[in-house]
């Protein structure tokens, strides 16, 4: 038995060294070289500044602009260590809701979101992932369905024509891969950037 | 429900059953030690190895050994892993200045990688550095993956060799699975992970100032190389605590797909290595039929749920149907790159199999829709289950299921021509009855002490199922979680770091004694009466075997979780 001691100890260390040093510090080097862009977070960059990642989701609270869905992530409470506060697309600390189906504050989230968004666009129904949490709190796209909903609100913020927005929008859809996998989505940052070139106020 | 959504789960499952007999076919190469076409590039890696470690490769281990063996390693990985974390503050490649983990973490930490489990107490950005991550969970991600392939094929070597000591050497099988079969997948699959837009790199988080003005903190890191063996060694463990719904962990549908296929491919392969070891090959498409008719069930159950959504949320004028501009259905806790087809897909996956990644938040699901993955766990994944251990806890009721068919027909059980007597059927159902013993314990154990009734996020029901799932997934070391539990304390850390102990190595020392016993038996020539067990008769009647052995243990349970919060989700109670 006490033979079995020595490859024991040599194999996790030199497994370690392989399959904990090696291999990632390789692919590390290759993907730099090879994917730079992506395997540096697909970073957007505008003058010089870096304004986000194409991947990852930001709050938007201008209504002139589209909005993502609602986050749940959160943030140390800088009053108190032991206590967190919400910090809607915090990317330092991703997270959902936890919360359940029959759970009372998840019903009464979803209601005071309905509520708000009825009054913005009484003419259509409410896409439910414009009213639920992501699983990542960081979900950087939305259904068109969604986007198409906040037509009307940000084309008047932005006295724009409502077609022209609506056009913006449907150009900005990312189908299933190959028709097939996935479903279609409109990415947020990359909407509002095309909308920040399209002018208006 | 929706063709397209049908149609994605179809596509899926061929590919699996596709890819299952060249993999299977190469893995049975490796493990019997023949050349391969990486042989020239590993093969004088892997004698090094062996000279280092001062292991003969020749020797061949009876049962005992191998399972000493598997041990000591264990414990040695745990030991470092361990004190990885309590260092990792004085250590390198700690860009985030990360502190020390603290002892009840730094356990169960450990515990769960060692495992093969990788339940994450702990949120990952704010907590690992760069070089624990590396160092420490990527290496238990290929080994705790590699000890449970070994596993395995010890147990089917027991089955395939006639009056015989041994069953094979643990570090010549736990190498060649890491250098030959992981590592060069894992390369490979992770450079098209990068391609998709996961980050590797070993950069400070990024400080962002967004469209809107205000500054956001990206946590970046070597994602994709951890990403590709967290799937394909069934381990689970996320490096965001999003885990697989983190865009960068899982940034589209693509990668999503490539998970999943990653997640089931080396379990399925294993049917059809056993297949040929065994030298039928429809041995093995027997047992893979027992795992694709469960998983079927489980993913149209949680596909069903999902898209029905949620009736309270609905009743409040949100428009849940699907379309062709939204996914619909239940969405909270959801990615809108996966929907609900995908994520129902995914739900199903990662807990057949022992991954416990989660491409949503399991908490958030529809009662029924959460059921499927706690029952997939209770019934010990063993629908193509987590590498190795999903096959040798299929063979566990293989072994159940002759002896209840012997005892139909009064005659001396026979599997693959071993006569199965009384010590292999007390090992297989004490390997069987840990984990009902655990799950059910420990729960019953955190519903009366207060330090166990703190934990729950959510009131009623669904706080119970947050319990249940959490001593579900560190038993059957799947991971995954309803993570609104919170499990970062003393009590839970310590009961869930020994619920995973206890459901990975009380029942792998019965199994290796099972293959031990086996390799000393002759084997006895099929005759007109015997029962054969790669025919739908014998598919059938595993499932069955399955369903009131594994499943019924853990009705009364489930009663009072999912089925309760069902019936008071579509009558209007809230809690």
């Amino acid at each position: 038995m006490l033979k079995e001691v020595r490859p024991a100890i040599v194999m996790i260390v030199c497994l370690t060294i392989l399959t904990g040093l090696v291999y990632p510090l390789a692919m590390t080097g290759i993907a730099q070289t090879l994917f730079p862009r992506q395997a540096n977070g697909s970073l957007i960059e505008k003058g010089g500044k870096v304004i986000g990642s194409e991947l990852i989701g930001q709050n938007f609270a201008k209504p002139g602009y589209f909005r993502g869905r609602p986050s749940a992530t959160t943030d140390t409470d800088p009053k108190d260590p032991s206590k967190t506060i919400p910090a809607p697309y915090n990317a330092a600390n991703s997270g959902g809701s936890n919360a359940g189906p029959t759970s009372k504050t998840l019903i009464e989230r979803v209601q005071g979101d309905v509520k708000a968004l009825k009054e913005e666009n009484p003419n259509a129904p409410i896409p439910v992932d414009l009213v639920t949490t992501s699983a990542s709190g960081l979900d950087p796209e939305i259904s068109p369905a969604a986007a198409l909903f906040q037509v009307p609100r940000v084309a008047k913020e932005r006295g724009l024509p409502e077609q022209r927005v609506r056009d913006l929008v449907t150009a900005n859809i990312e189908g299933r891969f190959l028709g097939v996998i996935g479903e279609p989505r409109v990415n947020v940052l990359k909407l509002n950037m095309a909308l920040d070139a399209l002018g208006g106020r | 429900m929706t063709f397209n959504g049908w149609f994605q789960i179809a596509l899926f499952s061929a590919v699996i059953v596709l890819l299952a007999r060249p993999l299977g076919g190469y893995m049975t190469r490796v493990f019997a030690g023949e050349r391969t076409f990486l042989s020239p590039v590993l093969r004088p890696l892997e004698r090094v190895l062996y000279r280092l470690s001062g292991v003969n490769e020749r020797t061949d281990q009876n049962w005992v050994t191998y399972a000493v063996a598997m041990l000591l390693f264990n414990l040695a990985g745990f030991l470092l892993l361990y004190a990885m974390q309590r260092f990792q503050a004085v250590l390198p490649f700690n860009p985030a200045g990360q502190s020390a983990v603290e002892e009840g973490l730094a356990f169960n930490t450990a515990m769960s990688f060692t495992t093969n489990t990788n339940w994450q107490s702990y949120v990952p950005e704010t907590t690992m550095s760069y070089l624990v991550q590396m160092a420490g969970l990527t290496v238990h991600n290929f080994v705790s993956a590699a000890t449970g392939v070994a596993l395995a094929i010890a147990l089917i070597r027991g089955f395939a060799r006639r009056s015989a000591s041994g069953i094979g050497n643990f570090w010549v099988d736990l190498t060649r699975c890491t250098l030959y079969v992981l590592m060069p997948i894992s390369v490979v699959v992770a450079l098209f992970f990068v391609w998709q837009g996961m980050p590797q790199n070993l950069s400070a988080y990024t400080e962002a100032t967004t469209l809107e003005g205000a500054k956001q903190v990206i946590a970046q890191g070597p994602v994709a190389s951890q990403e590709v063996i967290k799937m394909l060694g069934t381990n689970g463990g996320g490096f965001f605590n999003a885990n697989s719904a983190h865009p960068f962990e899982n940034p589209n549908a693509i990668t999503n797909f490539v998970q999943m296929v990653l997640i089931f491919a080396i379990g399925a392969a294993l049917t059809n290595v056993f297949g040929r070891m065994v030298g039928d090959q429809r041995q093995g498409w027997a047992v893979l039929a027992v795992m694709g008719f469960l998983f079927l069930g489980g993913v149209a159950t949680a596909y069903w749920a999902e898209s029905a959504g949620n009736p309270e949320i609905a009743a409040l004028g949100v428009d849940t149907a699907p379309s062709a501009l939204q996914a619909g259905g239940n969405m909270e806790g959801k990615e809108t790159r996966f929907g609900i087809a995908d994520t129902a897909l995914f739900v199903t996956v990662t807990t057949d199999a022992s991954c416990g990644a989660v491409n949503a938040m399991h908490d958030s699901l529809t009662p029924l829709g959460g059921l499927v993955p706690m029952f997939n766990m209770q019934l010990g994944e063993i629908i193509v289950g987590g590498v190795g251990a999903g096959l040798y806890g299929m063979l566990l009721f293989a072994i159940i299921s002759v002896f209840v068919a012997g005892l139909m027909v009064g005659r001396t059980p026979e599997y693959l021509g071993k006569k199965i007597e009384a010590k292999e059927v007390k090992m297989a159902m004490l390997a069987i009855l840990i984990l009902p013993l655990s799950i059910l314990g420990f729960s019953a154990i955190a519903t009366v002490v207060d330090a166990g009734l703190a934990g729950p996020a959510n009131a009623g029901p669904h706080g119970f199922s947050e319990i249940l799932y959490a001593y579900t997934s560190g038993t059957a070391n799947n991971g995954s979680a309803f993570a609104g539990l919170s499990a970062n304390t003393l009590f839970y850390n310590t009961t869930i770091g020994f619920a995973m102990f206890i459901g990975r190595f009380l029942m792998i020392v019965p199994m290796v004694a099972i293959a031990g016993s086996l390799a000393a038996k002759k084997i006895v020539p099929a005759s007109g009466g015997t029962f054969p067990t790669n025919g739908p008769l014998f598919v059938g009647l595993v499932i069955g075997v399955i369903l009131i052995v594994g499943g019924l243990t853990y009705f009364p349970a489930l009663a009072l979780g999912p089925f309760v919060e069902h019936f008071a989700m579509n009558g209007g109670t809230l809690f």
